[in-house]
């Protein structure tokens, strides 16, 4: 039973970080390998504002969610806008290239230690009892309950909403849609904006949950199998390949060896290119755009 | 290769001339002078700097490699510290188990790196782009695993020792002795690569680049000469990291992280892609750069305070550095390099790109 709830838990945690990577990559092609770091800038974040608002948690969460919002659109706005029309590997290594400029600059400005955001907004992370005997943190729950949530909204939003609209049809073909008099510089900033949102959210959330520290970003790293695995323009996919890495990890880690667990995501990833490289929900011509 | 500019008067007038490596005059002024330069160094360094320019030869022979595959063979890697780290634990773990010695653990890693290759090169053949990079970076993560199990599994949780290589009691442990033998090892690589690139593989190769169908339809096996670029480049690759191994006498598998990986392709993007001159200077930049941002950071008043930070400055400094190479100049030092040269041949004229004429 506690083993079905740490594979959920994980996969949650995957999936949350894996829509970023979809997000971006569906929209504008660009792989965004930054990603980790983003989330974990997200992280930081809320450490900073839980010190502006201290004993106010959600006055703090929600100034550490505006200003993702804001940093992904700067990204877009500074460096990715830059990076149009050049090569995809060259987008590819900018965004390398961010991510290890955003990781010296975390710990410049937070140093390199262990923090915990959730002692400074004072919420305690008591366990809760599950029917069954298992237990789970509430963070790891709400982590759960958020990644339900931000699928949800994810789908309305990209079927049903007008920019959703938008942001599909530029992914498709930038070309005609920018001929249709969509703003394709709005609509990546979008992608951005949203895919550090919703990675924030997962960074946050993990560190509220068990401390954050630099080596966050490795997380951000595993969970981008979870997008391969599913297609990397899928979200569904993103949440079937979360399942699939976390319940690889998970019974791997339990059954074979500890010391798997950096390994397993980028092995199932391997295994995944072998057989079926666009992915499971992926679409096949996808790979030779690239 | 792409065409230099050259000094107008200098005509090419029978096939040993075609052929000769240094061609005019100037030239070869210029491999003399920098020959004896080299030689010099070791005798008026000091050990700090004769450290630094070992650190360099290693670093120039592993992004000489990583530019064959990458900037002329056009298959996208970011495997390249996991094959390092192959090469430096065939080495390592040969010298510990059996007590190899040098001529035996270099060929060995070379092998190891060999079928690497092959295993990194598979998924060229149905990946391309992004999709190649990521199953690179996935066997990365693979071998630097298999490394870390061997060490925990044996005891060296630390890191393995490695004696320096010794032949008939000559024992390697001098600095400058290492930077002649480096030396020496970094110019046969340029001289491999530079003779592999403009022989019938090299030039396969950047067709397959420019065009793999009209590649194919030029009748070059793409299969083939796309495994035969991962072959090579992670064979080079491999000795690269038994020489680093040997040069430091330890091996671990910390040494070989994606921040490792990430230097390499920084070096090839930095130097500028598709030249060897550039793969050099990138590994002169970037093996230099924190040792200059530290020197910086010291010069500042204040700066004990910085002491600590230093680590992380060099961070933010080299994805900063490397965002502006992306960004404002793609062809790299070479780029510059190349824009100087043409400035000064058509001085008093001026030389106007075409309009998008911007890779």
């Amino acid at each position: 039973m506690q083993l079905v709830v740490n594979i959920m838990v994980l996969a949650a945690i995957y999936a949350l970080i894996a829509c970023g990577y979809v997000l971006v990559y569906r929209v504008s092609r660009v792989l965004n390998l930054a990603h980790g770091e983003l989330m974990m800038l997200g992280a930081y974040l809320l450490l900073a504002t839980a010190s502006l608002f201290a004993g106010n948690p959600l006055t703090a969460l929600a100034a550490a969610l505006g200003l993702s919002l804001v940093v992904g659109i700067l990204v877009y706005v500074l460096l990715m806008r830059k990076m149009t029309g050049e090569m995809v590997l060259a987008a590819v290594l900018a965004t390398v290239a961010l991510g290890v400029l955003l990781r010296g600059a975390v710990i410049l400005v937070w140093s390199a230690q262990q923090q915990y955001p959730a002692q400074a907004l004072g919420l305690a992370n008591p366990p809760l009892e599950l029917p069954g005997g298992a237990r789970i943190s509430t963070c790891a729950a709400l982590l759960i309950v958020a990644t339900a949530v931000v699928y949800a909204a994810l789908f309305v939003f990209l079927r049903f909403g007008r920019w959703g609209v938008r942001m599909r049809a530029a992914g498709q073909s930038p070309l005609l849609a920018a001929q249709r008099g969509i703003n394709l510089h709005a609509v990546y900033a979008l992608a951005w904006s949203l895919s550090t949102l919703t990675g924030s959210v997962a960074g946050m959330l993990i560190a509220l949950d068990s401390g954050l520290t630099g080596t966050m970003v490795v997380i951000g790293l595993k969970a981008f199998p979870a997008a391969l695995v599913g297609g990397l323009d899928s979200l569904l996919g993103a949440l079937a390949g979360a399942l699939i890495v976390a319940s690889a990890e998970v019974l791997l880690i339990h059954y074979v060896d500890p010391l798997l667990s950096d390994v397993v995501p980028f092995l199932v990833l391997i295994a995944m290119l072998i057989v079926r490289p666009w992915g499971l929900f992926g679409t096949r011509e996808e790979l030779d755009r690239v | 290769m792409r065409a230099n500019p050259r000094a107008s008067g200098y005509f090419r007038t029978d096939y040993r001339q075609d052929l000769a490596l240094v061609q005019t005059r100037l030239q070869r002024v210029a491999v003399a002078v920098l020959g004896a330069a080299l030689v010099a160094f070791p005798f008026l360094a000091s050990p700090f700097q004769l450290d630094l320019a070992c650190q360099v030869f290693l670093a120039a022979i592993g992004s000489l490699s990583l530019m064959l595959l990458t900037g002329y063979a056009g298959q996208i890697s970011l495997g390249h510290a996991g094959l390092l780290a192959a090469g430096a634990f065939t080495a390592g773990i040969l010298f510990r188990e059996v007590g190899a010695p040098f001529w035996i653990t270099l060929p060995a890693a070379a092998a190891v790196g060999a079928l690497l290759g092959v295993v990194f090169g598979l998924p060229s053949l149905r990946l391309r782009g992004l999709y190649l990079a990521v199953s690179t970076l996935a066997l990365h993560f693979v071998v630097v695993y298999a490394g870390g199990e061997y060490e925990t599994r044996r005891g060296f949780s630390t890191g393995i020792v490695i004696d320096p290589p010794s032949l008939g009691g000559l024992s390697l442990a001098d600095g400058r002795a290492w930077y002649f033998v480096l030396a020496l090892a970094a110019g046969a690589t340029l001289l491999l690569c530079l003779n592999l690139l403009r022989a019938r593989t090299g030039r396969a190769w950047q067709a397959i680049r420019a065009h793999e169908t009209v590649a194919e339809a030029l009748g070059i096996g793409i299969a083939g000469y796309k495994l035969l670029a991962f072959v090579i480049s992670s064979a080079i690759t491999a000795v690269a990291g038994a020489l680093f191994a040997y040069y430091r006498g330890f091996v671990s598998v910390e040494a070989f992280s994606l921040f490792l990986t990430i230097q390499y392709v920084a070096m090839i993007i930095i130097g500028g892609m598709g030249s060897l001159l550039g793969a050099v200077l990138g590994a002169v930049f970037v093996t230099l750069f924190p040792y200059w941002i530290e020197s910086a950071l010291l010069a500042l008043p204040g700066a004990r305070r910085y002491a600590g930070e230093v680590f992380a400055v060099n961070y933010a400094a080299f994805g900063l550095v490397m965002i502006l190479f992306l960004v404002f100049e793609p062809l790299g030092l070479v780029g510059i390099w190349h824009r100087v040269q043409t400035y000064f041949l058509l001085w008093p004229f001026r030389r106007r790109p075409a309009a998008g004429s911007r890779r």
